[in-house]
Formats: structure tokens, C-alpha cells, sequence
């Protein structure tokens, strides 16, 4: 077992983990495909998030890598090693589990300190490493309290400290910032992607909130109903999205009808963009995206380039007010409108004429 | 207009009125339960208090005429020719009987019980029941019915027997009947599902996601099931240990059928003396020693759990 392989490799695109033609089926009453034909490369020191709504199977990838259950078809590699048929605990792999799973009749240092002992580290370096963890994690005056005694953000914090002690090459995360509250989460965020960079294992990281993966992650896959819809960086699944899928799970959009022709799309609504034609796509009749904060609208007539609507609705939430509009297609359109100091320009009035410009760049062909 | 805080109830009145009905309604409801303990309970248990300092009768009874005997009796004995005190080295051996018949039974159920709670809490909670079932059948027959069946598998042409003969395994019967086996193994049959069900609820409350934390941290099965699950399901171990340990000290109807005249368990012995014996002193005041031996245990046992309970949960 080479847990403790120092795993920092200049190399970026060496791949950590290979998930190969990986299906899950569970059979019980009734079969469910929890995973259907999914491949996908992880690459080393990388923040990688499994992004999706709940029942997508991002879990199940999860605990498949972790070796919970085995695979129906398909192999998983880690490091160009097929572990496919090793036992959970023959995998260089640590988990911190979505409930955090602490023991509970161990204190902060006895859970930290497991994995080594079962590693069979002498004692003297496991409680160095127990050491060095409380210390990653602040949690050093703790160390000799009860699992139960502790908040749950303190428990969220020994719980990757136990995941990390043992040096993994791969460690999962659960969704482990779902139980917290809102600002918690928020620091968590932060402290996650720092201890990342400070240890260079790499992050395998499951989530259903979008913002988190777009914050934290270097590369995202977006999963829908056992399959992985796209994998990139977030800026690139933000205003790139493949599928409407996609677009719609993270972030605002509008969808619009429109014709694609050489490389250029024109709305049914006006007006002719640049845009960029994800594989697969031929020339007609295609849905496009816009970002409700990449139109713009001001009251009165379109002019030229410009797009006609009336404003239905008006709705101001603190830094932005979203304008909604009735095109001349009939098809709804959002606008988000940075809010800027008082006295500066107002949002159009509810019933008025408006006009929508969009930016350039700004219309993204979609596949479905 | 009424003044502030002008109301029709002193404060507090009626919060006292709500607590004084509440207490009247709990004690009305527990009436029942309380005669019975204090008439069925606590009335013989003085009776015997009362007995074992009192001198026996000529035709088993009591004399009331107060004596130590009794009690002396439970340890010493006089010896019938010379008069001098010597050890009742009979009660000693039976006592010593008992208990570690009742510990090794304790044993025996432990390592048939555990991996049974464990097979029943792991099956799908539709099936669990049907087991659960299974495992409480037993307690649905007489003690008697079910110690006098196995009586009739282990006799000396009973089914074992017979069928290990037929197969040519042995030559002549086993003689297992009137055996500490036969105790052992009839009690252990007997107490084994006051062994399964703590350990079953023990194990259903267990949390799985614990034992897939101890294996993703490189522990195999075993160390997995020593460090996580052992400590995790242990106040199920120690409940089933005490309610399979306490009925065993003190068994009467098992020990008399399968161990016969000769193999004497401490229930036994009391009954004789307030049978043949006719020493009905002696037979209270081991009694009631026994009584004390079982609280101490209980005390022992409430005193350890709520230890580890307060070591934080």
C-alpha cells in the first residue's frame, strides 16, 4: 500500500483517477440505473467536483471510487492501477463522508489518529501526523473532547483531518458542507480549497449547489440521470454550457429560439450574434442561452441591434434588479441589472415599452 | 379599567393546581402496579427476611424462635457425629456449580447470539421481523414442554444418539443426560434469545456508515469489528450478558430435568430445603443471598454503563 506516496507531481495532466465505461445497476424491486456508461479523468492535485442534482448518481461514482460497492461494468484506475477488485481498505483513498461518520466513542485525536494505526505507523509518527493535522485544521485545544461535543463545523473540520492524516492520493468529499449553515459553509469553502493546495492530494468533491462548485472547484462534471453531460473548468460550464441541462442547473438563463447558419445565429426575437457551435450541432433551428446579467434594458424603442419587448415585472433583490420581459415572439426573457448608487439610472417601468441589447459573445448555442 | 396585574389568580396558582392534578392522575394510574409489587413482591421477600432468622420446624415450617443458624448454615455446617463446625463444602461445590455454569451459558449465548443479532439487524427490514419471530418462538411453549424435549434429544436413545449410532460414529450411547453438558447445553438453549434481542436492537441502532469509515481508514473486517462495532454495540452485549446471567444463577427447571438428582444448581438447592431438606431457615437465607448476589451484579452493571454513557456519547 503506498498511501503516503508524496503525491506532488509537477505534471498537471497526470491522471489520478480513471473512471472507465463505469455502469451501476441496482437491483431491488425495480432495477436502477445509477450510473450508465460513465468515463471521465480525473487529473492529479486537481479540485474536481461531481456536480448534480440529487439522484443524478454522483454519490454512487463516489462510493465506487471509494470501493463500497463494485462496479456492474466497467474498471476503475487510480494512478494507471486497476483497483476495480480491491476492498476499501486497500485503496489509497479517504472519504469524508456526507454525516461526517466519526466515531463516536473516540475523542478528536483518536479519530484522527485511526487510519495511521491501521496503516501501522509507529507511534511516535502517528502522533506527529495527529499533531500537524489539529494544527491544518485549528482544532488543537479540542483534541482530547468527545465527537459529540463538539459543533458541527468543528466536526466537519476532524473529519477531514481524519480523512487527510493518512496522506491519500484521492480524497472524496460528500457533500460535506450540506449540513452547515450558510456562513459556515462560506468559510469552509475557502479553508477546503487551502488545504487542498497546502496538501496536493487530489479532490474528488460531490455536490447540488452550483455556486459551490463554480467557487472551488479547477474543473467541474455536470451529472443528470447516471451520466456525466460535460466536464470543464467552471468558467467554461458557466457561459459555455453544452446542454440546456447544464444551463439550467447552474445559473439564471433565458432560452431563446433561434436559427443557426455558418457559424452565426440569428434570434427569432432579432438580431444576429457570433457564437460559438458545441459538437454535434448542424445549421436550423437551435435553442440559444443568454445570461440574464449579460442583456441589458432600457425603456423605450428598440433601435438597431437592439431587441423589442414590454416589461411584465420588475424585482429588486439588493445588488440587482431583474427586469422580466415579454419579447415579440412571446418568449419570456430575464434581464439583471446591476444596481447602481441611488440617483443613478431607474429600471424600466412594469407595462412599458423596453428595449433588450445583448452583449457580443454573449449567445451560446445549445445541443439539445 | 383593572389595574396591572389585577388578574382573578394569584401567579402561580394555577401552574400549582396543573402540577397537583398531574401528580394525583400518575399516582391513580400506578395503583395497581404498586399493590401487586407491595402484596406479591415485597410482602414474601419480608416473609422471607423473617424466615431465615427463625429456627427450623420438626416437619419442614419455622419455629418462632429466633437463630443465626440459618444463615450460619449457608456456609458452615455441624457435623452430625462430633458436633464441631466444618465448611458445607456441598453448598460451596453447588454455588461454584452455578456460577460458572451460568458464565460459561453467558459465553455460550454470546458467541451464538451476537453473530445471530448481527445476521437478523442486516437483513432487509422486511425479512428482520419474520427472524425476530423465529428467534421468540421458543418463549411461546412452557419451560417445561421445551426443557423435556430436549431431554428426548439428548437421552441415551434419544435422537442424537440414535442417529450417531446408526451412522456407526459411536459405538454405545452418550451418556450426556444428567451432565453439567446437559445443563449447560439446555440453559444455553433456553436463555439465548434474551441474548439476541438486546444485541439485535443494539446492532439495528448501529450506524453502517461508521463500519464503511474504519474500512475506508485501512482496517480490515476483523480490526474493523473490534475498534467500531464491538465498543459501538457493547450495551447490548452487556444487557444480553445480565438478563442471560441473572435467570441462570438462579434456573430451577432446567438443571432439575436434564441434570437430575445429582447435579445441583443453587435453585436447586433451595428448593430442597424447603422440601426433604426441611430446613426452611437455611432455604430463605440462601435464597436471599442469592438475591443480594444478582443486585450486586445489576449494580455493578447500571454503575459501568452509565460511566461510559457520562465518558461522553
Amino acid at each position: 500500500m503506498d498511501a503516503t506516496t508524496n503525491t506532488q507531481d509537477s505534471t498537471t495532466d497526470a491522471i489520478a483517477v480513471e473512471v472507465d465505461h463505469v455502469s451501476k445497476i441496482f437491483r431491488g424491486e425495480q432495477e436502477v440505473r445509477a450510473l450508465d456508461d460513465v468515463s471521465v479523468g480525473i487529473r492529479k492535485n486537481e479540485f474536481f467536483t461531481l456536480l448534480g442534482p440529487s439522484g443524478c448518481g454522483k454519490t454512487t461514482l463516489l462510493r465506487l471510487i471509494a470501493g463500497f460497492e463494485p462496479p456492474t461494468m466497467g474498471a476503475i484506475r487510480l494512478g494507471g492501477r486497476d483497483i476495480s477488485r480491491l476492498p476499501p481498505n486497500q485503496r489509497p483513498v479517504n472519504t469524508v463522508f456526507q454525516n461526517y461518520a466519526l466515531f463516536p466513542h473516540m475523542s478528536v485525536a483518536q479519530n484522527i489518529a485511526f487510519g495511521l494505526e491501521m496503516l501501522g505507523k509507529p507511534k511516535a509518527e502517528v502522533q506527529k501526523t495527529v499533531d500537524e493535522m489539529l494544527r491544518l485544521v485549528r482544532m488543537e485545544e479540542l483534541k482530547n473532547r468527545r465527537t459529540g461535543e463538539i459543533s458541527g463545523g468543528q466536526q466537519q473540520r476532524v473529519a477531514l483531518a481524519r480523512a487527510l492524516a493518512p496522506h491519500p492520493e484521492v480524497l472524496l468529499l460528500d457533500e460535506p458542507l450540506s449540513a452547515l449553515d450558510l456562513k459556515l459553509r462560506k468559510d469552509m469553502q475557502i479553508e477546503l480549497k487551502r488545504l487542498q493546495s497546502e496538501t496536493g492530494i487530489t479532490f474528488i468533491f460531490v455536490t447540488h449547489d452550483q455556486e459551490e462548485a463554480l467557487t472551488m472547484s479547477d474543473r467541474i462534471a455536470v451529472m443528470s440521470a447516471g451520466k456525466i453531460l460535460q466536464v470543464g473548468p467552471p468558467r467554461d460550464i458557466y457561459e459555455r454550457p453544452a446542454e440546456r441541462f447544464v444551463a439550467n442547473f447552474i445559473g439564471e438563463s433565458n432560452f431563446l429560439d433561434a436559427t443557426l447558419a455558418g457559424g452565426k445565429a440569428t434570434l427569432a426575437a432579432g438580431g444576429t450574434f457570433d457564437v460559438h457551435v458545441p459538437e454535434g450541432v448542424r445549421d436550423g433551428k437551435v435553442s440559444v442561452l443568454v445570461r440574464p446579467e449579460h442583456a441589458t434594458v432600457h425603456a423605450g424603442e428598440a433601435g438597431e441591434r437592439e431587441i423589442a419587448g414590454t416589461v411584465e415585472n420588475v424585482v429588486y433583490s439588493g445588488e440587482a434588479t431583474v427586469v422580466h420581459l415579454r419579447l415579440a415572439t412571446g418568449e419570456a426573457m430575464k434581464a439583471r441589472l446591476s444596481n447602481a448608487p441611488q440617483g443613478g439610472e431607474a429600471a424600466p417601468e412594469t407595462g412599458s415599452a423596453a428595449a433588450v441589447t445583448i452583449a457580443p459573445g454573449a449567445v451560446t448555442v445549445l445541443r439539445d | 379599567m383593572s389595574e396591572m396585574g389585577a388578574t382573578p389568580y394569584p401567579p402561580g396558582e394555577l401552574e400549582r393546581e396543573a402540577r397537583a392534578a398531574d401528580t394525583r392522575r400518575r399516582w391513580l394510574l400506578s395503583l395497581p402496579a404498586l399493590v401487586i409489587i407491595i402484596f406479591a413482591a415485597a410482602g414474601p421477600l419480608l416473609v422471607m427476611v423473617v424466615y431465615s432468622f427463625l429456627t427450623p420446624g420438626d416437619y419442614g415450617n419455622v419455629k418462632w424462635q429466633f437463630s443465626l443458624e440459618g444463615w450460619t448454615n449457608t456456609i458452615v455446617q455441624r457435623d452430625i457425629f462430633d458436633d464441631t463446625l466444618i465448611w458445607a463444602d456441598a453448598h460451596l461445590s453447588i454455588f461454584w456449580r452455578s456460577l460458572s455454569l451460568s458464565l460459561i451459558t453467558t459465553l455460550l449465548t454470546l458467541i451464538f447470539g451476537v453473530p445471530t443479532a448481527w445476521f437478523i439487524a442486516t437483513q432487509p427490514p422486511g425479512k428482520r421481523e419474520f427472524w425476530l419471530f423465529l428467534v421468540t418462538v421458543p418463549f411461546w411453549t412452557n419451560l417445561l414442554v421445551r426443557t423435556i424435549a430436549i431431554q428426548e434429544l439428548i437421552r441415551s436413545e434419544g435422537v442424537i444418539n440414535l442417529v450417531l449410532l446408526k451412522l456407526g460414529i459411536i459405538d454405545a450411547p452418550l451418556q450426556m443426560m444428567f451432565t453439567d453438558f446437559a445443563i449447560g447445553f439446555g440453559m444455553t438453549y433456553v436463555y439465548l434469545p434474551l441474548m439476541v434481542l438486546p444485541v439485535y436492537a443494539a446492532v439495528d441502532k448501529l450506524d453502517f456508515r461508521l463500519v464503511e469509515a474504519a474500512h475506508d481508514l485501512y482496517a480490515s473486517r476483523w480490526t474493523a469489528f473490534r475498534r467500531v462495532i464491538l465498543p459501538l454495540i457493547k450495551p447490548g452485549i452487556i444487557a444480553g450478558s445480565i438478563l442471560v446471567f441473572i435467570p441462570c444463577l438462579g434456573a430451577y427447571v432446567t438443571p432439575r430435568v436434564l441434570g437430575g438428582g445429582k447435579n445441583l444448581m443453587f435453585g436447586n438447592l433451595i428448593e430442597l430445603q424447603f422440601g426433604q431438606g426441611r430446613n426452611w431457615p437455611l432455604g430463605a437465607a440462601l435464597s436471599l443471598m442469592l438475591m443480594v448476589a444478582v443486585m450486586v451484579a445489576l449494580i455493578w452493571y447500571v454503575r459501568v454503563t452509565s460511566r461510559e454513557q457520562a465518558d461522553g456519547r
